[in-house]
């Protein structure tokens, strides 16, 4: 039995409701408890910020469009491969790449940055296997994955047909094929038109061929997911991105949540996650009208507590763009003309991939960066509003340091302002500068792990500091009681932890990794009585279409890591 | 200018990565230091001092640092690895990778040089006396940005792939080249004095080709536009212009399209 106490640390902890508070925080075996015995190990957090393990709801970091990237930038790699981490006495490993780091820097950065538990955001059905053994190969950090239905023949089928408890059925069943966590939705209807070489440009566009349109698509994946109560909601990457004047039509994709209550039993409350918000929050009608409908969009999201929302904010670097959304990686390509791969999964979805530059210096991306981080500095409710980058479409998850610091300082904000070339144009298109808003630290625990780890139905296992969660915990060497002028030293203090500690061993010390306890996939167990019919169109479809047989189709038990289910049982 | 002049006293079993022997990393330093630099051997890591023996000494900038290397040091990579000013001497051949990312300043090398001369550059000049290989002034792979700025000259021959994806500057092969020049470019100017074989401008957006011997094969992909009278590293000579690549996306300057060219001598 080994005992932890972290004594002393200002906490944060919105699940519990510790706003910064000196408290000690127990460990036991693995498990945050309310005491330990004298003979427990003991942390000095005194003068520093204790918060749980960080929980990323929306990320790209295992599987084959990921290992695409990777593929296809060895240029990604370039002069930054000298960086070593893990342990020493295992010779330590090669970390490499910066927008696309191998499995390990992916592990080793998030534990760094005090992350325990991130949400890999597309997983392509057929392509499991793939996301399963990177899973395996990514040190430290718990990992799920959503597989995508927003393009998928089934679902397109019975959601034209309002079959609603066969849709159930068949994402029940393709979750346990897959170790799927949750129902991921891709530019609805619009992946699988770009198979015939169109796009589903509004929630009203029909899908060639099964004339479904993406708003039945959507309202049908709210329905199949409260149908089943699975722990997150539907996970939506709506149409239209990335496009001026787009707002209108996350607008109308939102209105679609109108009406329905989440129905689940893990203390969920939102029936849609709209992620990467930031791209999908554009006024304008060409390049050069191009501006910020951060406040439109947020004014509508502070209202309808049923959405939850992750701002993927651009971070100003140059990155790696990768999403099943492939018409939309097409038109980006046609934009900075640099390499793309596309690719199609039959029956299922698609892909794309394209490097790009975000260069703080072109005045559209200035006002991409304003959008992202208005959006937080508008949200009203914490709880329901997340940092991510959509890593690494925005930009790495490695920067979220970074974000956190221009959104706790506006004289960051001013000074990243400042140093843009289209300056003048960003502020005339956005709100930014003359929003003061600064968020605390409170604010900062909701948006990283407390909102995320309840919107994923599980913060009774992450994000939280409360008694039975896991012990993950992150340590960082700010004194929450005399934060430092200098915004720097916040980025700085959020990018190398003092120490995380993952189900209740300590893996990261002074920014260095300690330990590589093995991690944990995390999937979703649906069980429900068979339901014959949509078993005979599973056999049918792979006799008919599928180029592999079904038997061959889904992932051996035994090819997943340390499986660890979240149960649900459908009557 | 002050002078360091390292002497190869010892040969490495493997090839040695010396990206330390840049003025960059020599200005300011004692000879003791300098040696004390690293040196990759595979995976090994030396130090320069391993290598070579010191003498002289270096200036209090990189522009006041001339380096020259004596001995036999062909299976040595990477001199002037990002060098941004001052000057290095290498009196052999050298192995791949000279002046590699190089933003200023100046090489020299007396024998030839191997793949990836001068790759990425963006300033400063490089005079191989002997022959370079493949890659002389592309891009790093993968990536989309050659070398922006600066002059290579080869006076012997080179490979294939010069001027991959480059963006500016100017190379100039005194001799033959083998296939592949100015694949992908978006800018810049590439001369050969001799022949080659083919795949001229493959791909290229923007650019400028001279070729004063044979294009044994010419790429469908251009079309002759008008015989010219131009000046070629200090000569004038009567070519026939070709433009293209008539298959590429082709960008707008004033109203008018602008073509990559192709300049071989009539
Ligand atoms: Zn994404």
């Amino acid at each position: 039995m080994s005992e932890l106490i972290i004594k002393n640390g200002y906490v944060f902890d919105p699940i519990s409701g510790i706003k910064g508070d000196k408290a000690d925080i127990a460990i036991k075996d693995g498990k945050i408890v309310d005491k330990v015995s004298a003979k427990a190990k003991s942390i000095d957090a005194n003068g520093k910020t204790v918060m749980a393990g960080g929980v990323d709801i929306h990320t790209h970091v295992v599987g084959p469009k990921v290992n695409l990237g990777r593929e296809m930038r060895p240029e990604d790699k370039l002069f930054r491969g000298s960086v070593r981490g893990g342990i020493v006495k295992q010779g330590k490993r090669m970390e490499m790449g910066f927008s696309i780091p191998s499995t390990w820097k992916t592990g080793y950065s998030y534990a760094r940055l005090g992350y325990t538990y991130v949400n890999e955001a597309a997983m392509p059905p057929l392509m499991a296997p793939h996301v399963h053994e990177e899973i395996r190969d990514t040190p430290i950090i718990d990992i799920s994955a959503m597989p995508v239905f927003g393009n998928n023949w089934f679902c397109l089928e019975y959601l034209k047909n309002k079959e609603i408890e066969n849709n159930a059925a068949y994402i029940a069943w393709l979750l346990k094929a897959t170790y799927g966590v949750g129902i991921k939705c891709v530019n609805p209807g619009g992946t699988e038109a770009w198979a015939w070489g169109e796009n589903c440009v509004n929630i009203h566009d029909p899908v060639p061929y099964f004339d479904i349109t993406p708003a039945e698509i959507i309202k049908g994946l709210i329905e199949s997911n409260e149908y089943l109560g699975l722990p997150h909601s539907l996970h939506l990457h709506g149409n239209n991105l990335g496009n001026p004047g787009n707002y209108t039509d996350t607008l109308d994709t939102l209105k679609l949540a109108e009406g329905y209550k989440a129905k689940n039993k893990f203390g969920r409350t939102q029936v849609i996650h709209n992620t990467h918000l930031q791209f999908h929050s554009y006024k304008g009608n060409s390049w050069g009208t191009f501006g910020s409908a951060a406040k439109e969009v947020m004014d509508y999201v502070n209202k309808a507590d049923n959405i939850t929302i992750d701002l993927g904010c651009v971070t100003l670097d140059e990155t790696t763009t990768m999403t099943a959304d492939g018409p939309f990686e097409h038109h980006l390509q046609s934009l900075n003309h640099l390499k793309w791969a596309n690719c199609d999964v039959e029956l299922e979805t698609g892909s794309g991939i394209v490097p790009f530059v975000y260069d703080k210096d072109s005045a559209v991306v200035g006002i991409q960066w304003a959008t992202g981080l208005e959006l937080g500095l508008y949200a009203k409710d914490m709880m329901r509003v997340f940092i991510t980058t959509d890593h690494p479409n925005a930009g790495p998850f490695t920067r979220y340091p970074r974000i956190i610091k221009w959104l706790m300082s506006n004289k960051a904000r001013l000074a990243t302002l400042d140093s843009m070339k289209g300056k003048a144009k960003v502020i005339a298109a956005t709100d930014l500068a003359s929003m003061d808003r600064e968020l605390n630290l409170y604010e900062i625990a909701m948006m990283t792990r407390a909102g995320p780890a309840r919107a994923l139905g599980m913060s009774n296992m992450y994000g939280s500091l409360a008694a039975g969660a896991d012990a993950n915990i992150a340590i960082y060497d700010l004194d929450a009681k005399k934060l430092p002028t200098d915004p720097e030293l916040i980025e700085e203090a959020f990018s190398k932890t003092a120490y995380t500690i993952k189900e209740g061993v300590i893996v990261v010390q002074g920014g260095e990794i300690v330990a590589e306890p093995p991690n944990h996939t995390v999937w979703t167990k649906v069980t429900m009585p068979e339901n014959t019919q949509v078993m005979r169109d599973i056999k049918e479809k792979f006799t008919k279409s599928y180029t592999v047989n079904l038997e061959n189709y889904a992932v051996f038990d035994d090819h997943v890591y340390r499986p660890r289910a979240i149960e649900v049982d459908v009557a | 200018m002050e002078t360091v002049t390292m002497t190869l006293v010892q040969h490495p079993e493997l090839y040695l990565e010396c990206y330390s022997v840049t003025p960059d990393l020599f200005a300011g330093k004692s000879l003791a230091e300098i040696a004390d630099l690293p040196a990759h051997e595979g995976k090994i890591v030396w130090k320069l001092g391993d290598f070579f023996k010191f003498d002289g000494k270096s200036g209090a900038t990189a522009a006041e640092t001339r380096i020259i290397v004596n001995g036999d040091v062909h299976k040595m990579k990477r001199f002037g690895q990002q060098m941004t000013a001052g000057e290095i001497l290498i009196n052999s051949a050298a192995d791949m990778y000279v002046g590699c990312w190089m933003r200023g300043g100046k090489i020299t090398v007396k024998g030839n040089a191997d793949a990836f001369l001068g790759i990425a550059m963006e300033g400063g000049e490089i005079t191989v006396e002997g022959d370079a290989t493949n890659h002389v002034g592309s891009a790093y792979r993968g990536d989309w940005r050659g070398m922006s700025g600066g002059l290579i000259r080869v006076k012997g021959k080179a490979g294939n792939d010069i001027g991959t994806a480059m963006t500016g500057g100017t190379i100039i092969i005194e001799g033959d080249a083998f296939i592949h020049v100015l694949t992908h470019a978006d800018g810049g100017t590439v001369i050969i004095k001799g022949d080659v074989e083919g795949r001229v401008g493959g791909q290229m957006v923007k650019g400028d080709a001279y070729v004063l011997g044979k294009i044994l094969y010419p790429l469908p992909g251009f079309k002759k536009v008008a015989t010219v009278e131009k000046e070629c590293d200090g000569q004038t000579y009567t070519f026939d212009q070709y433009i293209g690549d008539l298959g590429e996306r082709k960008g707008k300057k004033k109203g008018e399209v602008i073509y990559g060219n192709i300049y071989l001598k009539a």
